[in-house]
């Protein structure tokens, strides 16, 4: 079912954590909520959930206003970053609760068990303890615990935020896998981009309580709507230069942006993600700094380089394939020269 | 390889010397010099003193009395507990220091003042009494300054219990559709039981060795309102020392069984707490 958030405010005190914030769920789909931290989003999702209220705006599920009622009455299942699993409970009763408070048949309630702890991989495993079992172990039993009521729409606050890498990598796939089998509609937080972009269908980006743009991964990837967004999804390079006439100039490099014509001189940032730069041994006209190499990564998928920009003193950080590396032999100290394939300009509002 | 089997904190003998040193100076020599006195009784005088009328009596009241008012405690200090932490109002952390007077005031006093307010013509009495209620110099009293004492033990280990509750776990179980009540029943509860545990073994062993306060309040009426360790002060008052001493051992063995169990009960309670 859909959600649908309409000018929410929120403010702590005197902190806004939440200022006019408007986002819509469509429903079946699954959803992040990005962003850095003191971003507003978890005040967000709680305020979904009913476990925070809005000081302004409306919060509509399937069109109907919820924005008063208590959280027991939305049916949403909401699952926390550390779990708030009931500890002196099995794992069977913790995921039969919603289904206990709600006066179900006992028969009923061990079969709906079964049914969500083979969903969560976790046959067999009834009669344990919170205590005795693994940090992903007891996320999947919360999620089964949200799912138990037939949630109308599931949150998820930084799901797998308390896990390790490994594990939480495989969590990410399985839960894009688990939506895509019951199809309930999903939003998650989290203020990593790469789990944002490996699960949702739709990204919404914030920061300071405000949503800085919504999309699907790749269009927030390729067409940030901002330097922020730029900045926070990835490594970015920034080079800081001026614009003119639908030019920017930086150092001795010059980059057309066409939706920044104006007739005077104005600063600008230019941002350029390190697969976007090009390195090259010798120069290529007028479009290329010449700079040093100061470090080689060869270890991983890509090979990463830093280099010292000659005139100045930048550091800029550059990914290329393997091969790539491989063909241009570089090393510690040689003197090469890099270019933009491609890059961002920013002009005025945000600096890092 | 001398230093496998080192710890890594120092000085461990010596501070496990000086525990079992002071334990055995304060606690067990004076027990056991407690079974010494009373081993100068032959087998049938220990028998006629211990399982007299008089004395079952005392147990029964001592025992009755003080697990009342260890359970009537938990039920209070739960709730002055709960309030403690969880609410905010005006001059809350003077109450929260007065819920400790128990423990500084001499229990005497408590007692004195406990009887002045129910006599018959007292501040609670004269009102009281005209309705039944007699609490001076009746088992009531007893109860009633028993709870006085006790309260303490309770609050103070209820209280740090709800404080490291998380409050995720009260909001997991709201937005699963829990009421309150059913939140409170099926979530926090279970929680507290140790505590609650604990605080109810301490209020106990309080009120079984309770004696200042009581003997104001309750009259010291022979199979009526006679306390066990008043008993006791009865008959070293009559340098019946062998006499005091088997009571008294009586009262420890029991105390000890009771707080036995309780730990048991508690241990299980724990398990997966």
């Amino acid at each position: 079912m859909s959600i649908t958030v309409r000018n929410v405010s929120k403010r702590f005190g005197n902190f806004a954590a939440l200022d006019r914030v408007s986002v819509d769920v469509p429903g079946g789909s699954l959803v992040a909520l990005l962003g850095p931290s003191g971003s507003g989003k978890t005040t967000l999702l709680r305020i979904i959930a009913g476990l925070e209220v809005a000081d302004e705006g409306e919060v509509h599920c399937a069109g109907e206003d919820i924005t008063r009622q208590r959280p027991g009455e939305r049916n949403m299942g909401f699952v926390f970053q550390h779990y708030a699993l009931f500890r002196h409970m099995s794992v069977l009763e913790n995921v039969a609760f919603a289904l206990r408070v709600r006066g179900r048949p006992e028969s009923s309630i061990q079969e709906r068990v079964r049914q969500l702890l083979h969903l969560v991989r976790l046959d067999g495993l009834e009669r344990r303890y919170p205590s005795q079992l693994s940090g992903g172990q007891r996320q999947r039993v919360a999620l089964a615990r949200a799912l138990a009521a037939e949630p109308r729409v599931l949150l998820l606050d930084e799901p797998f935020g308390a896990l390790d890498a490994k594990v939480r990598q495989e969590l990410r796939q399985w839960l894009r896998h688990l939506h895509d089998d019951i199809g309930v509609t999903s939003l998650f937080v989290t203020h990593d981009q790469e789990e944002a972009f490996e699960v949702a269908d739709q990204v919404v980006v914030m920061q300071r309580g405000r949503v800085e743009q919504t999309g699907t991964p790749q269009e927030v990837f390729e067409h940030p709507a901002n330097a922020f967004v730029m900045d926070f999804l990835g490594n970015v390079n920034v080079f800081h230069g001026r614009v003119q006439s639908g030019r920017a100039r930086f150092g001795s490099l010059a980059y057309p942006c066409p939706e920044y014509q104006y007739e005077e001189e104005r600063s600008a940032a230019v941002y350029v993600r390190p697969h976007e730069l090009e390195i090259d041994r010798n120069a290529t006209g007028e479009g290329s700094l010449p700079a040093r190499v100061q470090h080689v990564i060869a270890a991983g998928s890509v090979a990463k380089i830093q280099v010292l920009v000659a005139d100045s003193g930048q550091d800029l950080a550059i990914e290329m394939s393997r091969e790539r590396l491989a063909e241009l032999k570089l090393q510690a100290g040689d003197s090469v020269y890099v270019f933009p394939r491609r890059a961002h300009v920013f002009c005025g509002e945000y600096c890092i | 390889m001398s230093t496998a089997n080192q710890r890594v904190l120092p000085g461990f003998s010596l501070s496990l010397g000086y525990t079992l040193f002071y334990l055995t100076l304060l606690v067990l020599i004076p027990l056991g010099a407690c079974f010494v006195k009373a081993s100068s009784l032959t087998f049938d005088q220990f028998w006629a003193t211990v399982w007299s009328e008089r004395a079952c009596n005392a147990y029964a009241l001592t025992f009755g009395a003080a697990f009342i008012a260890a359970f009537v405690n938990c039920l209070i200090g739960l709730l002055l507990a709960w309030v403690l932490v969880r609410y905010e109002f005006p001059m809350k952390r003077y109450f929260d220091a007065i819920v400790d007077l128990p423990l500084a005031l001499p229990t005497a006093v408590a007692g004195l003042v406990y009887a002045s307010l129910y006599v018959p013509n007292g501040w609670l009495g004269q009102v009281l009494v005209p309705l039944g209620i007699e609490a001076a110099y009746t088992r009531l009293g007893i109860v009633l300054v028993l709870i006085f004492t006790g309260l303490p033990f309770v609050v103070r280990t209820v209280q740090p219990v709800l404080e490291n509750f998380d409050p995720e776990v009260e909001e997991a179980a709201a937005s699963l559709g829990a009421t309150r009540w059913q939140t409170f029943r099926r979530v926090l509860f279970p929680g507290l039981v140790p505590a609650l545990l604990t605080g109810f073994a301490l209020a106990l062993a309080r009120g079984l060795g309770e004696y200042g306060s009581v003997v104001f309040i309750s009259g010291n009426i022979q199979n009526q309102t006679e306390i066990a360790p008043f008993l006791i002060v009865a008959k070293l008052e009559e340098f019946k020392y062998g006499e005091a001493t088997a009571l008294a051992i009586v009262l420890l063995v029991f105390s000890l069984v009771l707080l036995g169990l309780i730990n048991l009960l508690e241990r299980w309670s724990k398990k997966h707490a």
